[in-house]
């Protein structure tokens, strides 16, 4: 089967859904299932790459040239379909979810809502199939403007300063990354995702190949919330919760990490990264976002925030386990940004739900809600054990090799960093389950039962999957056997 | 046939409108502006006609007036670069007129055969600036351009007047400026003609009057094409006037003085002097550098759009003058698109202020409102898709060219310039998200009550969402084919790129 | 010292009308003078181009019989001549434009005096 124009209908299937969504806004049922439709077909369109992925092959679509020799370049090579089939398969559970939470609460702007969510679903795929740098940036800048409308959702002034430091922040890291791939176009001829990198054996001074990564990290480092660029994430939390926790669990902030170990990987190499020390900045980094963001988590009463400041530590297990240089290191990375998006989104869900039900957004007002809320509550526990790397879940394997990349790479530090994030992911997450669960609940409660169903069922269903994947990390998508071949051919290269 | 004839006929036309409006018009007044359509448009059709021949062919055509040969003659030069520009502004001054159509039934009623005379001269100026190949016929339609200019803006409102005298002192200063250096330069090489004077010139090099000749030119054509920090006229000028006349002034005069600028540094004193031999490129760096930033900050600092929108250009004309002073291809590439770019951008934001202004009866950022986002959809479409360019976010064309001028800077190792090209887009993006916000957006202090929410939709006609359309369509194919343009832009490199 | 004075006087002469149109441009506050200014100040330009086409000992570009045309040096050179007509044109209808102005600022505010003019445009 001719599989060669798939990655473009994938990108383009959700945008050809936006003028219905905007045509049906009379008609919510219609709409919405158009988005429902939408994903369905993103996902199953992705998931028709994953037999080649899996095989390594890369299907490469030129789309038009952009710029002289610098075409507009699909690539849907094995990290780029895995990076799609989680944001798509995902969007589909965010959908229902959706359904349930914008009717549950009575928010107004649904088309607006569910119409850019569309559009951010296309850039999110685009990310992952880019094939070269100005491609990634295109679909990067898109993924921006398309988030935007969600961030300010609400309209209200917190959403709208939220919108805001949100713009100020990715437009500033847009121009950075940019600017870093000017440089390296003018230094290498040309801005094509190798395994391996591109720099090969240009000759480069130390302090220039620094400033250039740096730039770079800028550029991504803002979306992957790598501190001190993160400060967007906790305010954007005045979203709606499914933005929160598909954009900002799973889309926007994965594309900022997918983005950092392409750049790792693909831009400079394991070789530059080593020689020019590249891999000791971003470890430093990486290290001290996730101390600080777990010890910063122990102090949000919102349960949003708790859970924002948990991604940002979260997302810099990822950034570690690329500084680690380590190929092990790099498959517990790549696996990491699966298997955490399936607990955040979790979590998220779950907090969404606790607030339309309700109507509680603090975690000091939380107790005795286990009894009201038994399945929420009981998905929400299963994902704070996978985020702390509590065996069976999923989280737990990824943790492992990250771990286990640390130790091969003769270092010990990554591994203690890691030991005591978990003790503090515990830490934050453990309280909240035992008030749910074992102090007595205020009269409020009376009268409630679970959240509706279209709530329920797609975060009980990540939940499972979430246990699912931490027995079997090759479940259904093969996730281990493409983190393996993607981390092999970044470190042996052809 | 045809062909070779283009460069002429195109300020014919002008010229033949310029006396048939003021005839017919006084007459049967109401065909004055249907009248200036058809001289637009005919005159972008010689521009297509004669800008597809010249990629066909290839060859530049030197039409000869009077069958004089040049020396002695005056010639026009109709090359890639001249062909590209001129299709430019006569496509830009054509939409903008269709636009007028509205707008003159507001801001200057029963002043329209006047008007559209006057616009067919203003055209016919811009044309005959970039088309020309003498020097002394560069000042006569420069000031030509000039003086219609000066009245254009005189029409408008009650400080339109004051405004386009001051301009009027400025401009003229600058022209006579202009002529003085031509002057310098006459008397050092015995010629006017461009293409003559280049061969000469590396002759006579080390003559100070040349580089005095050089400054008071660049002096002189950056007074027009508002180079910090000789943009003084600018602000006022393009506010008080009537909303046609900033758009037809502003995207098209402002370019049409910076391709001046190219031709007398590229290409009359040629790459090579330019850059070593005289270091003027890099003052001018300097200046395009300060411009942009200062036209960023001072945009962010204004309340009324016109204003803004002022300051605006005076930013953008920095871009392309930076590109200039990098002397390097990928500068210039970016410069040339940034013209294109920065002239469909600018007529489209100064069309969507004028079609505010039609309706609300002002432009005060501070009293725009949600209410626009459902009066007027299409026009605030227009307007998020020329901000989104403006800011330089792909795939839009002003990306492009910000791509290719961050690439132009590099080449040089400026990395001073790298860093102004990045801030002031940043800076753009203040400015522009700003009105954004106020549009699309409810005002969290004020309520919304029936009467907000009961908005109806109060489009503006035909007429004027047209050429707003096509604009905007424009910069989106503009962007994702602009290696079309990139590659026809290649074929007008001047000698020594 | 004086050689240099002397032999320049024709661009001497030139540089003071030039700075006395822009004295008048820039300092004076009445409008009609600053018109005036601006006039001066292209007669400057005019002039010096004019003072160009000198040659020792030739006559005005206005063919006699006497003097054969085929002789370039009976006859001062005539272009700078022919191109100042047409800038001493363009001076024309510039004052024409500025003076159409002016005369429309006056209906409007009934002053020409910069200061005044200010206070009343606020």
């Amino acid at each position: 089967m001719d599989l060669t124009y798939i990655p473009l209908y994938a990108v383009l299937v959700s945008l050809a859904a936006v003028p219905f969504i905007l045509l049906s806004s009379k008609k919510p049922n219609l709409r919405e299932f158009w988005t429902i439709l939408a994903g369905v077909i993103k996902f199953l369109l992705v998931l028709a790459l994953l037999p080649s992925a899996l095989q390594g092959n890369v299907i490469e679509l030129e789309l038009l040239e952009i710029a002289p020799n610098l075409p507009l370049v699909l690539k849907a090579d094995t990290f780029g379909v895995f990076f799609a089939l989680i944001a798509s398969g995902l969007w589909i559970f965010t959908s229902f979810y959706s359904i349930g939470y914008m009717r549950g609460h009575h928010e107004k702007k649904q088309t607006r809502y569910f119409a850019s969510f569309a559009i951010c679903l296309s850039s999110t795929v685009g990310i992952a199939f880019s094939g070269n740098l100005l491609t990634f940036i295109i679909f990067y800048e898109m993924l921006t403007l398309a988030t935007y409308p969600l961030v300010i959702h609400n309209e209200s002034k917190k959403a709208i300063a939220a919108g805001r430091k949100y713009l100020s922040y990715t437009l500033s890291a847009g121009l950075l990354l940019i600017a870093a791939a000017a440089i390296t176009y003018s230094i290498t001829g040309t801005l094509e995702f190798v395994p391996g990198g591109i720099f090969g054996d240009t000759d480069l001074s130390n302090s220039m190949a620094v400033v250039i990564f740096l730039l770079f990290l800028g550029g991504v480092g803002v979306k992957a919330g790598i501190m001190p660029l993160h400060s967007w994430l906790p305010s954007a939390m005045a979203a709606p919760t499914p933005v929160s926790a598909l954009l900002h669990a799973v889309a926007v902030v994965k594309s900022g990490v997918f983005g950092v170990i392409r750049v790792v990987g693909f831009i400079f190499g394991p070789e530059m990264m080593a020689e020019f020390g590249l891999n000791e900045i971003l470890m430093v980094l990486a290290g001290i976002t996730i101390i600080v963001a777990s010890l910063l988590a122990f102090a949000q009463d919102n349960l949003k925030r708790r859970l924002a400041y948990s991604t940002i530590g979260q997302l810099s297990y990822i950034v570690l386990g690329a500084a680690l240089l380590t190929e092990t290191g790099l498959i517990g990375s790549i696996m990491h940004i699966s298997f955490h998006a399936t607990m955040k989104i979790t979590l998220f869900f779950c907090a969404g739900a606790i607030m339309v039900n309700l109507h509680k957004k603090n975690i000091s007002d939380m107790n005795g809600i286990a009894k009201v809320m038994p399945w929420t509550m009981a998905a929400f526990t299963i994902g704070s054990m996978g985020l702390a790397g509590i065996p069976p879940l999923n989280g737990f394997v990824s943790k492992w090799y990250l771990a286990s990349g640390a130790l091969e790479g003769g270092m010990i530090l990554p591994v203690i960093i890691l030991v005591i994030s978990g003790l503090l992911n515990v830490g934050y997450f453990f309280p909240i389950i035992h008030r749910a669960y074992f102090r007595k609940g205020g009269p409020e409660l009376e009268g409630h039962t679970e959240a509706s169903p279209f709530m329920v069922v797609p975060l009980f269903s990540t939940a499972v999957l979430s246990i699912l994947f931490g027995l079997n990390p090759d479940l259904f998508f093969n996730f281990f056997d493409m983190a393996t071949s993607i981390a092999s051919s970044i470190f042996n290269p052809l | 046939m045809i062909g070779s004839e283009i460069p002429a006929l195109i300020p014919v036309t002008y010229i033949l409108f310029a006396i048939l409006i003021p005839v017919i018009g006084l007459w049967k007044r109401e065909i004055t502006w249907h009248l200036s359509l058809l001289g637009t448009g005919i005159a972008t059709f010689f521009s297509a006609w004669g800008f597809m021949h010249l990629i066909q062919t290839g060859e530049t055509i030197r039409y000869f007036f009077g069958g004089w040969a040049p020396p002695i003659g005056i010639e026009f030069v109709y090359d890639g670069l001249a062909a590209f520009i001129v299709l430019v502004i006569n496509t830009i001054a054509f939409l903008v007129l269709i636009h007028s159509k509205e707008i003159s039934k507001v801001e200057f009623p029963g002043k329209k055969m006047a008007y559209y005379t006057v616009s067919m001269l203003l055209m016919l100026g811009f044309n005959g600036m970039v088309l020309t190949g003498d020097l002394f016929n560069l000042y006569v339609f420069l000031e030509i351009s000039s003086l219609s200019s000066y009245a254009l803006i005189a029409i408008g409102e009650k400080r339109a007047p004051y405004a386009a005298f001051r301009y009027l002192i400025i401009g003229t200063v600058g022209g006579s400026l202009y002529l003085l250096g031509v002057g310098f330069l006459y008397t050092v090489t015995g010629t006017l003609n461009i293409i003559d004077m280049h061969a000469m010139l590396p002759q006579v090099i080390e003559h100070s009057s040349v580089i005095a000749a050089l400054i008071l030119m660049i002096i002189g054509v950056g007074v027009k094409a508002a180079l910090f920090p000789l943009h003084g006229w600018l602000p006022d000028s393009y506010t008080f006037a009537s909303s046609t006349s900033s758009a037809l002034i502003a995207p098209i005069g402002t370019k049409v003085a910076a391709y001046i600028l190219f031709r007398i540094m590229l290409f009359l004193f040629g790459v090579e002097l330019i850059d070593d031999q005289l270091p003027v490129t890099t003052i001018i760096g300097i200046f395009a550098g300060i411009g942009i930033l200062y036209g960023s900050i001072m945009a962010i600092a204004q309340s009324e759009m016109k204003k803004m929108l002022a300051y605006s250009s005076v930013s953008q004309i920095g871009y392309i003058i930076m590109g200039l002073s990098l002397a390097n291809p990928f500068g210039f590439i970016g410069a040339v698109l940034h013209i294109l770019n920065h002239a469909m951008m600018k007529a489209l934001l100064f069309l969507v202020s004028g079609s505010i202004r039609l309706k609300e009866g002002h432009s005060l950022i501070t009293k725009f409102d949600n209410s626009y986002r459902k009066k007027y959809p299409w026009t605030m479409a227009a307007f998020t898709t020329a901000a989104i360019s403006m800011v330089g976010l792909p795939p839009l064309a002003g990306f492009f060219s910000k791509w290719y001028l961050a690439l132009g800077t590099i080449d040089n190792s400026n990395w001073l310039l790298l860093a102004v090209i990045l801030i002031s887009s940043l800076l753009n993006a203040v400015y522009f998200f700003r009105i954004l916000e106020k549009v699309y957006l409810n005002n969290p202090d004020t309520e919304s009550t029936e009467e907000t929410e009961a908005v109806e939709r109060d489009e503006v006609g035909f007429s004027m969402r047209f050429p707003m359309a096509v604009m905007a369509i424009g910069l989106l194919l503009v962007g994702i084919f602009n290696v079309y343009i990139v590659n026809i832009i290649f074929t007008m490199f001047p000698a020594g790129f | 010292m004086l050689d240099f004075f002397m032999g320049h006087y024709a661009y001497w002469f030139t540089i003071i009308l030039l700075a006395i149109g822009l004295y008048g441009m820039l300092l004076k506050k009445n409008l009609v003078k600053k018109t005036i200014g601006l006039s001066i100040f292209q007669a400057g330009v005019i002039l010096f181009f004019v003072s160009v086409a000198m040659k020792e000992g030739a006559t005005v570009p206005v063919k006699t019989y006497e003097l054969p045309v085929t002789e370039v040096s009976n006859y001062m050179n005539a272009l700078p001549h022919t191109l100042m007509l047409t800038a001493i044109v363009v001076g024309v209808a510039t004052l024409g434009v500025a003076f159409a102005l002016i005369i429309n600022i006056y209906n409007r505010y009934g002053t020409l005096n910069e200061e005044e003019l200010l206070d009343k445009i606020q």
